[in-house]
């Protein structure tokens, strides 16, 4: 029934066409048309991406669901769509979490509502984009383009110090990527194709292999976002508008994480073994250092946002731990443990973190206020609101049983393969996690109500509650059965883990 | 010495423009002010006679005529396509600015057209005399029309400025011609270029005379270090007039830069192309850093034009027919984002009202956000953010240089397009998150407003396939 569809391409144009539609339609006086037409769109998009899972051939690590035709033929620039095992549980989160974003919208924008869902449509379109791009142009005009529409849900809808942190994230964003052109330039000069299937089979001599990948670091470190360079994340999460937050939080870092998976690793497999220890050092320091620093936090949008980057600390360890485990051991055994853990880190941050920051929103929209210290026994006055966050609280600590637990679990055990005190510094995290989010949960929701506002709450309606209930099954889901999940994944990061045990350097050459 | 009839084909459109002009000269004066827009009518009817000509023209080949002071090639074709149809949108655009501000009058229309013939001349330039007849044909036309408004004091200050400026810039052109025609022995390009090959002559005279040249071209194109005039004069002059001065001379200009010192003297690419670097690399770091203090928008897009110029000598100083394409290409897309830029400008005017701070543009989203989404095109096209025309344009230069393997040039490249990014971002800013001055809505006249946005969205449409356009200026360049 869909084969003969170009369902990626669907997949991708659908929102980005429907957008355009909601922007040009105006919505009404109420915006009401224009809500009901965006998440009609997101939902046609969400059930177009179903058949890339019911359809996904498990066996194979080659690209499926591909689509290739000439776009730039004076540059052999192609427009190539095609996913794998790690793509395909990013588009569906990503489809997945746009819906939810939309109906998370619905009450609470009031300004321009058509431009705020124009905006979450056109985005998503442009992340599944990055997602399925398989031609190199193709996919930095969709990671550039996502920019422009963030740049304007952050700056029109954030808070008070929106336009500093908006233009922040732009241009932090913007100058890690143009070094990634150069670096596909290069690679082409190399290749004569843009295409990064060609970029993965070709040899590069090792010094070579060293620059490419640190264009690419700064690219994919900025989106990540690793340390040092997370200082944008903080600003834009606390300024940007729930919806945006969510967005950030679940799909835009995980763009970053991609990148490593389809070029630095792929790519530069050479100059990954000998900068992985920058890689590891950098991860730990997200690990550990910044969950102290989550620890103070008093504002709870920021102790989230500081929260995302130790747990994509945890994604990048599991990514380049590799080697050392290879060292180690003999062999690459366990490597792709690491890697898959590092992949369902991702999916199940994606879920946690866009609830956590929901549960903010939910309780941002009553007080128009993030600081803990104005909250204070919340249980008290919306009780089953408080159950979700504490549920919610629960997996980002990492409780077993929930999503947040098997990645790090995974990323753990690989750790413990490699190298101990790697492993115990990883570790810290299952102390730290619970430290800063118990010690918030603790402040906000628990304890006796300090504040008449806070007494004055209503709980949940059924918008909040549909919208929080859907990601806590998908959470407990994913922690109890992860299999479906790895099963996806699992002939790719296999695939991956023997490519990048063959060095790429040319025989004879340094 | 025989007098040869030369061939008059190639020149078609030149002598088509040139009696046209006359003719709408003389018409022009028997008109009453009532009947004005026909001298409007003719003039755009001139541009699209002259389009046709030179399209019929266009086969590929390469001509020469008048004793070889003239040339046909397609790298000429193509420019003088793209002179005409930037000329009509000015046009097109001016006509009810120059109407409200009564300066609708036939010397717009007839200079504009000098001006074009100038251009014409210019591109088609295969001597020294030629190139310096097109030049001044189109200099003389352009300072008049910064004149236009004699009452006004800053722009006569802005016109006696670009007049003096650019004299001195003429004088150097010449005299540096001069130097090259004593060394050589000619004024034809094709014969300086075997001349300079042949290696006979003393190298440190080739190359005074060759910055003395690259003095006249910088100047034309408002690179750095000859950039002084550009802000004042886009500034100064109305704002009609800015938007003819700031597009389609520059196509002249990239194509006055190809002849002489690609055509004329590629034999010393390995000087010129150091003082290339050295012009670009100060365009891109001065206009793109000086541009964040402007707070006057026209003023912030001749600084922004400063800093294209750069990109688009990095595009010829690559060295490869790669590289010129990639220039072309850059002026091209340049020159279609420059009519938007200012065409915004235009648009957003009334009479007694020039929207040219910046703080005018507060808000816009809220009095019409169709038009605000124009403009955020037109802003992140010229920063070179994708999906947009802009992008690509930066992408097939830096793509030259790369291949050049100047890679170290590229970084310092993108890091001032990042760096530059933040002043059309403030320009987004002001649009779309900050609180308008005033409530009322926006609503401009239909057909300015449908020219803008056929305009504005040519930039996201050109920037979804860019393909032709790429290809039309690979070809000119003969790959």
């Amino acid at each position: 029934m869909f084969a003969d569809l170009p369902l990626l391409s669907l997949v991708i144009w659908v929102p980005i066409v429907g957008g355009l539609l909601v922007l040009l339609t105006g919505g009404g006086r109420s915006g009401l048309e224009a809500k009901v037409l965006a998440l009609l769109v997101a939902l046609l998009t969400f059930a177009l991406s179903i058949p890339l899972y019911t359809g996904f051939d498990t066996a194979t690590y080659q690209m499926q669901f591909v689509e290739s035709r000439p776009w730039i033929e004076s540059f052999a620039i192609n427009y190539h769509v095609g996913v794998d095992g790690i793509s395909m549980p990013l588009i569906l989160l990503t489809t997945f979490i746009t819906v939810v974003v939309v109906i998370a919208g619905w009450e609470v924008i009031s300004y321009k509502p058509a431009q705020y869902m124009a905006s979450f449509l056109i985005m998503e379109g442009l992340m599944i984009g990055v997602f399925a791009a398989l031609d190199a142009m193709l996919f930095y005009v969709f990671w550039e383009a996502m920019l422009i529409p963030m740049f304007i849900v952050i700056g029109i809808w954030g808070g008070v110090n929106r336009v500093y942190a908006t233009i922040k994230f732009f241009l932090y964003t913007f100058l890690g990527s143009v070094f990634m052109l150069i670096a596909l330039l290069w690679l082409y000069f190399q290749t004569g194709s843009f295409a990064i299937l060609d970029f993965h089979a070709a040899s590069i001599p090792a010094v070579a292999q060293i620059w490419i990948f640190l264009a690419f670091l700064i690219a994919f470190a900025v989106k990540v976002p690793m340390w040092p360079v997370h200082t944008w994340l903080p600003d834009a999460h606390v300024q940007a508008p729930t919806g945006g937050s969510v967005i950030l939080a679940a799909i835009m870092l995980k763009l970053g994480a991609y990148g490593f998976l389809r070029f630095s690793l792929p790519i530069t497999p050479d100059a990954s073994h000998s900068l992985d220890w920058l890689m590891i050092v950098l991860s730990l320091i997200a690990v550990a250092y910044i969950g102290f620093v989550a620890l103070v936090q008093q504002d709870m949008k920021k102790l989230i946002a500081y929260s995302s980057i130790s747990h994509m600390g945890f994604v990048t360890l599991g990514f380049f731990i590799a080697w050392v485990i290879a060292e180690n051991n003999g062999s690459y055994v366990g490597a792709a443990m690491g890697i898959q853990g590092g992949m369902v880190q991702m999916i199940s941050h994606g879920f946690v973190s866009g609830a956590m920051f929901l549960c903010v929103g939910v309780m941002y929209d009553r007080m128009h206020s993030r600081e803990i210290n104005d909250y204070g026994g919340v249980v008290h006055t919306m009780p089953r609101f408080a159950a979700m966050m504490v549920f919610f609280a629960m997996a980002n600590a990492g409780l077993p049983g929930t999503a947040g637990f098997v990645g790090e679990f995974m990323v753990i055990l690989s750790a413990f393969k490699a190298n101990f005190w790697i492993a115990f510094v990883a570790a810290t995290t299952l102390i730290l996690g619970a430290a800063y989010t118990l010690w918030m949960v603790k402040r906000v929701i628990y304890g006796n109500v300090r504040n008449p506002k806070v007494a004055e709450l209503k709980d949940m309606n059924g918008r909040e509650f549909v919208v929080l209930g859907t990601l806590a099954v998908m959470v407990l889901w994913l922690g109890l059965w992860p299999a479906p999940l790895l099963e996806v994944m699992d002939a790719t990061v296999q695939h991956l883990v023997e490519h990048i045990a063959v060095s790429k350097v040319p025989v004879g050459a340094m | 010495m025989t007098f040869e009839m030369p061939n008059f084909l190639p020149v078609l459109p030149e002598m088509f423009v040139l009696g046209m002009s006359c003719l709408i000269l003389i018409l022009d004066l028997f008109l009453s002010e009532r009947s004005r827009v026909v001298t409007y009518l003719l003039a755009q009817s001139t541009l699209v006679g002259a389009f046709i000509l030179s399209l019929s023209l266009f086969n590929g080949g390469l001509e020469l005529t008048f004793s070889n002071t003239f040339i046909l090639d397609p790298m000429a074709s193509v420019l003088k396509l793209f002179v005409y149809g930037a000329v009509f949108m000015v046009f097109l655009y001016s006509h009810s600015y120059l109407r409200a501000r009564n300066m609708f009058h036939g010397e717009f229309f007839v200079l504009g057209l000098f001006g074009v013939l100038g251009m014409m001349i210019l591109i088609s330039a295969h001597n020294f005399i030629t190139i310096y007849l097109g030049l001044e044909l189109l200099s003389l036309a352009l300072y008049a029309m910064v004149a236009l408004q004699r009452d006004n004091r800053v722009a006569s200050e802005a016109a006696m400025k670009y007049f003096i400026l650019g004299a001195m810039a003429s004088a150097m052109l010449l005299y540096g011609m001069s130097m090259l025609y004593g060394v050589t022995g000619s004024l034809d390009l094709a014969e300086i270029s075997r001349a300079v090959e042949g290696g006979q002559i003393n190298n440190t005279l080739l190359v005074f005379g060759m910055v003395f040249l690259i003095v006249g071209i910088g100047f034309k194109l408002g690179a750095v270090p000859f950039h002084m005039w550009v802000p004042d004069v886009y500034h100064g002059a109305p704002t009609a007039v800015t938007l003819y001065l700031s597009t389609a001379p520059k196509l002249a200009a990239f194509a006055m830069l190809m002849r002489l010192l690609v055509d004329g003297l590629g034999g010393l690419e390995a000087q010129w192309h150091d003082i290339l670097v050295l012009l670009s690399v100060l365009s891109l770091s001065i206009g793109n850093v000086i541009a964040i203090a402007q707070s006057n928008i026209k003023r912030m897009l001749a600084y922004s034009g400063i800093s294209h110029a750069g990109f688009l000598l990095l595009g010829v100083l690559s060295g490869s027919q790669e590289g010129y394409a990639a220039g072309m290409f850059y002026a091209i897309v340049y020159v279609i984002m420059g009519l938007a830029g200012f065409g915004m400008v235009i648009l957003m005017s009334r009479a007694g009202f020039e929207a040219d701070r910046l703080e005018d543009y507060k808000g816009l989203n809220e009095r019409s956000s169709w038009f605000a989404l124009m403009m955020l095109f037109i802003m992140f096209s010229m920063a070179g953010v994708p999906p947009f025309i802009g992008f690509w344009a930066k992408l097939t230069v830096i793509q030259a240089v790369v291949s050049a393997d100047l890679i170290g040039l590229a970084a310092v490249a993108v890091i001032f397009s990042v760096i530059g990014a933040f002043y059309y971002l403030r320009i987004i800013k002001l649009m779309y998150f900050d609180k308008a001055e005033t409530t009322e809505k926006f609503r401009p006249g239909s057909d300015l407003g449908a020219v803008l946005s056929a305009n504005a969205l040519a930039i996201l449409l050109l920037g979804a396939y860019p393909d032709g356009l790429m290809a039309l200026c690979r070809q000119a360049m003969g790959l």
